[in-house]
């Protein structure tokens, strides 16, 4: 089972920002291990936000992006104390879902 | 024009030359210093970045739940550790270590204590936890998940190594000379990049661990996530590769040298504020 993420959302000037840092392998498919093999692609491909039912941020990733990714963004509407989740899904189909409170 | 005058003329004229190599110098060192503190600010402003977004939380977030999990053959939690505070007590124990513990009856650094209570608490085999001592790509080994967790309850606290305990001043002592021992095919020690203020390795600023002023650097950022490789590495791994890098045999896990280095360099720093684990280039 994968690792927790870390979810920090601030609220200010009618905005959110949130900064999540996620715990994943995040392989290429091209490294090779010590005995030569190909170690087996791994990545997340999806990501997806959402706050109040409602999706604020959807994002398809490919394995260009870093060991533990860090992503941040902004949306606009919400509000402190309330939730706002954020979801993976990875190539082998492997999902993780977290929420954090609004500060 | 006699043969004199001449002479008093060449005189003057390597005067006059020499004024203006010493102003050309001068120029040329103050333009250097104004690179160097730029490529400085721009690797300060590269770290501010890159520690917003320190995977070394995610490690802390797994040292908690591994910290207060039950497991090895005694099938315990690791909560009944005392780290120098009573047992338990994790915040402020950081950086009040190496310290000594009567129970062992020795002073120890954070990762000996913490292997010490997962061999005396949980059961685990001290053997076992040596044969792969340093994360790689396959494998993060439990003490260092704990350290990282532990060092994260001292964020912003002052470093307060004791030097109380006549054994705390003693290994204080040993540190000194490990520090300041030259050996090995390249005739180094610590001291030699490690013992004069303003020296550098390619880019990197090296920190003096005999001032008080700079010896806090040695702890600052550790345990460290690596952008390297991304893997997590505490102090010990450090010390260990300063070792490899002078090609000195290197030291078993969590040895008794590594806590002399330790309860040295973390007695001169004593006073600064601790940041809590970090990232590393």
């Amino acid at each position: 089972m994968a690792d927790p993420m870390r979810i920090r959302a601030v609220a200010r000037d009618g905005s959110v920002n949130v900064k999540v840092l996620m715990s994943h392998e995040m392989e290429t498919g091209q490294r090779k291990d010590a005995s030569g093999k190909l170690v087996p692609a791994h990545f997340i491909q999806s990501v997806s936000a959402t706050y109040q039912g409602k999706t604020v941020l959807q994002a398809q990733w490919g394995p260009a992006v870093s060991k533990n990714p860090f992503l941040e963004f902004n949306f606009r509407g919400g509000q402190k104390g309330d939730k706002i989740a954020v979801t993976w899904e990875d190539n082998k189909g492997e999902k993780r879902t977290d929420e954090s409170t609004i500060n | 024009m006699n043969r004199r005058s001449i002479k008093l003329e060449v005189v003057v004229a390597l005067a006059g030359l020499a004024v203006a190599c010493a102003a050309h110098a001068q120029r040329k060192e103050a333009a250097a210093s104004a690179t160097k503190d730029a490529v400085t600010a721009d690797f300060e402003k590269f770290r501010a970045v890159m520690e917003e977004a320190s995977p070394a939380e995610l490690f802390e977030a797994r040292g908690e739940e591994l910290w207060q999990a039950k497991r090895g053959p005694k099938n315990a939690s690791l909560e009944q550790c005392d780290l120098g505070l009573g047992p338990g007590v994790l915040k402020g124990a950081y950086v009040r270590m190496p310290r000594y513990f009567a129970d062992a009856d020795q002073v120890m650094d954070a990762e000996r204590r913490i292997v010490h209570c997962m061999v005396t608490l949980q059961g685990f085999k001290a053997q076992d936890l040596a044969k792969q001592p340093f994360s790689n790509e396959s494998r993060t080994p439990d003490p260092v998940v704990l350290v990282t967790y532990v060092a994260g309850q001292s964020r912003g606290m002052k470093i307060a190594v004791p030097q109380k305990h006549p054994k705390e001043r003693e290994i204080f002592g040993i540190g000194r000379e490990i520090y300041n021992f030259r050996a090995g095919p390249w005739d180094f020690s610590c001291a030699s990049c490690h013992g004069e203020d303003g020296k550098r390795i390619r880019t990197q600023e090296l920190p003096n661990f005999s001032s008080k002023e700079q010896a806090i650097r040695a702890f600052q950022g550790w345990p460290g996530y690596r952008m390297t490789g991304g893997l997590m590495h505490t102090l010990q791994w450090r010390l260990n590769d300063c070792f490899r890098q002078q090609r000195f045999p290197e030291p078993g896990y969590v040895s008794e040298t590594l806590t002399a280095l330790l309860t040295y360099v973390g007695a001169n720093a004593n006073g600064h504020v601790y940041k809590g684990p970090g990232i590393k280039r």
